[in-house]
């Protein structure tokens, strides 16, 4: 287990793969290899042979790499999760950061830190986006019901703008609901009643 | 009230039932517990989830515990079993093409004979049986071990068995890259749903009564928890005890429904809490009774014998010494925390901690603390059955 390490990353998306590839190669100088396909990954790792792998925790078809954990034949590579206990911490990093890595038996917890650093890196990157993105979704859903509901209020009651947002303010405040679900609820009633 | 909140993992399949009605219904809030549940994204996540502190309990294939204590796959830390969740609840699948042949040979897909099934698919198979199972350490491999070996197929040796997660098993089966499946519903009704397979087995028709998922914790927690972990026990049992009265049923099916859980049509649901299943895109009907059960029969004991038997199958697989792994099997299954847990409640508990697996050709009433519990049927398909106390 001399010279360049071999990476594989295991991710479906092109734009995260690059980014993962780029943060890897500033860390060091790897053999890094993207599979994007999920198909027969069990087979496509082991013709490979890589030191390590990485893998989205989120990836369901990361089941399918325990199946390299168990590889024994005198052509397999032994392939164990990574689990450091020697460095307390490093793997519970890498998992609350969202990776899974996979390592040859037996390398050394120091050839192996570089890559996990950068990776765990980007990946929490990764799940600040995620976050982000969820919460910029559910504010912009929450906004359009909200300018329905208002418009609604303000054909029904001949009522302008302002008061019909003032309207919906104060009922969610009088029923300790938030104004998006009381603007739900309206929006809704008003599809069951039309 | 709210209570202490227990972080729990869970996977979207049907038998995570137990945790979830026991969070929806109250029966955690009883206990002042609050789940704090955590659907993860597949079986090796949950393990690593449950072993790093992530959560703190977990549904768990009762595999997994034991195989972590006999040191196989995944190293993690040790886990303890404070009950099981399910007793069967698997299906055995074919695709299209592999049906169509099992057809055209007179197989008559009776759903029940294990045998006959088991022979009509080693006969049709036109080359190297492929198998997809959602995990290399679960009962879905046990279930298919034992069936194919017992009828001459010397498995794993002679068929290639298949990591595929449930939600892609369809897909796998649709791209022709395994011929046949063993999953937990209500992956198997989606793969026949999307038309890409027919149903030919229930997992009971193997084992009638196979400890199919557990509730697990890490045996530090377990011990440095015991109030929290006896709440949980008695939490999970109630919860069982609700999901076994039929009327519970209809309410069951759209809880799990729900996007935070199994995010599933509520009607595909059904098929496996009613038993009645639709086994070809056809729509062909076959009902089988208790098919996964939550509560009946003392399902929640965590029998010593249950670990060893998965231990023995796992240690013969792999050349590890039998008697040792027989009595690590015995240990991750915590009866003893199981009985202290629910002493004070109405449960009946068996007088015994461990029974033969698999001899019981009907339902048999045995010692219990009030004399009553009953047994089910529990059988293998081929008549053998697995004796704890003999040596190997």
């Amino acid at each position: 287990m001399s010279g360049v390490l071999s990476i594989i990353v295991v991710e479906a998306d092109r734009d995260r793969a690059l980014q993962i590839v780029d943060s890897l190669r500033l860390a060091g100088d790897f053999d890094i290899q993207v599979i994007a396909e999920p198909t027969s990954l069990a087979r496509q790792i082991q013709a490979r042979q890589p030191d390590v792998v990485l893998i989205d925790i989120e990836n369901p078809s990361r089941d399918i790499l325990e199946e390299l954990a168990l590889a024994s034949g005198p052509m397999d590579r032994p392939v164990a999760m990574f689990v450091d206990r020697t460095e307390e911490g490093l793997s519970t990093a890498a998992i609350e950061a969202g990776i899974s890595a996979y390592v040859v038996d037996g390398m050394k917890p120091d050839r192996l830190k570089p890559v996990l650093d950068a990776a765990i890196a980007r990946f929490r990157m990764f799940q600040r986006m995620r976050t982000e993105l969820a919460e910029t979704k559910k504010a912009l859903e929450e906004r359009k019901v909200i300018d329905r509901a208002k418009g609604m209020i303000m054909k029904a009651r001949g009522v302008g703008e302002d008061e019909a947002y003032a309207l919906l303010r104060r009922t969610a405040m009088d029923q300790n609901k938030r104004m998006a679900d009381v603007a739900q609820a309206l929006v809704t009633a008003a599809g069951l009643l039309s | 009230m709210r209570g202490v909140s227990i972080p729990v993992g869970f996977m979207p399949l049907v038998d995570a039932a137990p945790l979830i009605v026991a969070q929806e219904m109250g029966f955690a809030a009883e206990e002042g517990l609050t789940l704090a549940l955590r659907k993860a994204p597949s079986w090796s996540s949950l393990r690593d989830m449950l072993s790093f502190g992530q959560v703190d309990a977990a549904h768990m294939l009762s595999p997994v515990p034991v195989a972590t204590a006999l040191g196989l796959g995944g190293a993690g830390m040790p886990l303890s079993v404070l009950s099981v969740l399910s007793v069967n609840g698997n299906v055995i699948g074919v695709s299209a093409p592999l049906a169509d042949a099992l057809r055209a040979m007179g197989h008559d897909f009776a759903f029940g004979d294990a045998e006959a099934a088991g022979q009509a698919l080693i006969g049709a198979a036109a080359s190297r049986l492929r198998i997809g199972v959602p995990f290399p350490f679960s009962m879905h491999a046990e279930l298919l071990y034992y069936w194919l070996t017992a009828l001459g197929l010397p498995a794993p040796q002679n068929v290639d068995i298949r990591t595929v997660p449930p939600p892609l098993m369809a897909d796998a089966i649709r791209a022709g890259e395994i011929d046949a499946f063993c999953v937990g519903e209500p992956w198997g009704s989606i793969a026949v749903d999307q038309g890409h397979g027919a149903l030919l087995l229930p997992g009971k028709a193997i084992w009638s009564f196979a400890p199919e998922k557990v509730l697990a914790v890490r045996s530090d927690w377990a011990g440095a928890e015991a109030g929290l972990s006896g709440r949980l026990i008695r939490a999970v049992w109630r919860a069982s005890r609700w999901l076994a009265r039929p009327e519970s049923r209809a309410l069951t099916a759209e809880l799990l429904a729900r996007s935070d859980y199994l995010n599933i049509p509520a009607e595909v649901i059904d098929r496996a809490l009613t038993g009645m299943l639709t086994i070809s895109p056809g729509g062909v009907l076959r009902s089988v009774p208790d098919f996964v059960e939550f509560h009946k029969g003392a399902a929640g004991f965590p029998w010593r014998s249950q670990g060893s038997w998965i231990a023995m199958q796992l240690a013969s697989r792999t050349g590890l010494d039998r008697s040792r792994a027989k009595a690590a099997g015995a240990e991750v299954f915590r009866s003893d925390l199981y009985r202290a847990a629910l002493k004070e409640t109405e449960a009946d508990l068996p007088g015994a901690s461990a029974k033969l697996e698999g001899a019981n050709a009907q339902a048999q009433e045995v010692a219990s603390q009030s004399g009553t519990l009953i047994l089910p049927r529990d059988r293998f398909f081929d008549g053998r059955f697995f004796d704890p106390a003999e040596d190997f």
